[in-house]
């Protein structure tokens, strides 16, 4: 694959207008959608390479991650499936540090794979910062994705 | 220190490691690239899906889009008075200085007194811990991504 900053199929700059993006990283694997997809998906499979889980691949179903507590934060993820849509997208929240009242952290993290010669192209998004910015994502208020858009300029005299 | 170049892994499988962020002007504002060989990334045990304290403070204070955009409007237009921010908020001036009083305790901005008035001003260094705990989220992507190609290796065809 070529750099994505010159690559208009993976380049997110090219349709940023419509989607803007937080944050991507995005790999090809040479192995097919199918087995990709079962990783993604089938419990034990996730927790062999995310972590502990009680995942289930239904729109709807809320399931956590569980890791070993660490500093600044209990180990623990809350989520909701959001897509399904085997083989192609998985969706769903991300939450830390507990709920909205507790002051939690909240995103949406998207999978996307897509068939590519001799394997399968994954991309992950993790987007949106909190439910409450969900509409400011849409362009209806002053988004993160501006904001952040915006803080190379803001950060620019740091080191 | 933003800026990294990307890299091919050597085994046939290619990866991209980045993170892009966009303004709404269709153009690229920020992207940082990590090589796959930058192994401090990879395996940093600190990496993990939480929330640094500094980060999350930060993150706190900019959660309300108003106070987003005041203090945005601090970085753009440089020291400004209550007054001024008030009719660029669009919200009323106890709204505007309830904002500005969190941010301060974020440290995202200082003041001035000046006779009758109050200057405001952004100090952008207290975005630090947001940069970096974007940088750190990135590892632990990336660091998945390492145990997917692993699993994906031992998994029946």
């Amino acid at each position: 694959m070529s750099n994505p900053a010159t690559n208009p199929a993976t380049n997110p700059a090219s349709n940023a207008a419509e989607t803007p993006r937080s944050l991507v990283v995005e790999r090809v694997f040479p192995h097919p959608p199918e087995k990709l997809w079962r990783a993604l998906t089938e419990s034990p499979l996730l927790a062999q390479w995310m972590m502990n889980n009680d995942f289930q691949p239904v729109v709807g179903r809320k399931f956590q991650f569980r890791a070993d507590p660490q500093p600044n934060w209990n180990g623990i993820v809350d989520c909701e499936v959001l897509v399904v849509d085997p083989l192609r997208r998985l969706s769903y929240n991300w939450g830390v540090g507990g709920g909205d009242a507790a002051g939690g952290l909240h995103w949406v993290v998207l999978w996307t794979l897509t068939p590519s010669e001799g394997g399968t192209h994954v991309r992950m998004e993790q987007s949106g910062f909190r439910p409450d910015q969900q509409a400011a994502y849409q362009g209806a208020k002053y988004g993160w994705q501006k904001f952040i858009g915006n803080l190379e300029r803001v950060v620019g005299g740091l080191a | 220190m933003l800026r990294r170049k990307a890299g091919d892994r050597n085994f046939g499988i290619h990866e991209n490691y980045f993170m892009i962020f966009l303004t709404n002007h269709n153009h690229l504002a920020m992207v940082l690239t990590v090589t796959p060989s930058n192994a401090s990334y990879g395996t940093n045990p600190r990496t993990n899906p939480g929330t640094s304290q500094g980060a999350n403070h930060v993150f706190r204070a900019l959660a309300d889009p108003t106070r987003r955009a005041i203090f945005e409007e601090l970085t753009r237009q440089g020291e400004q008075t209550v007054h001024a921010l008030t009719s660029y908020a669009g919200v009323s001036q106890p709204a505007v200085s309830k904002h500005l009083t969190v941010l301060k305790r974020a440290k995202l901005v200082r003041h001035r007194r000046d006779g009758r008035e109050t200057h405001y001003r952004a100090q952008p260094d207290a975005l630090a811990p947001m940069v970096n705990w974007l940088d750190q989220y990135g590892a632990f992507w990336r660091d998945r991504f390492d145990r997917l190609e692993e699993l994906l290796e031992r998994m029946e065809p």
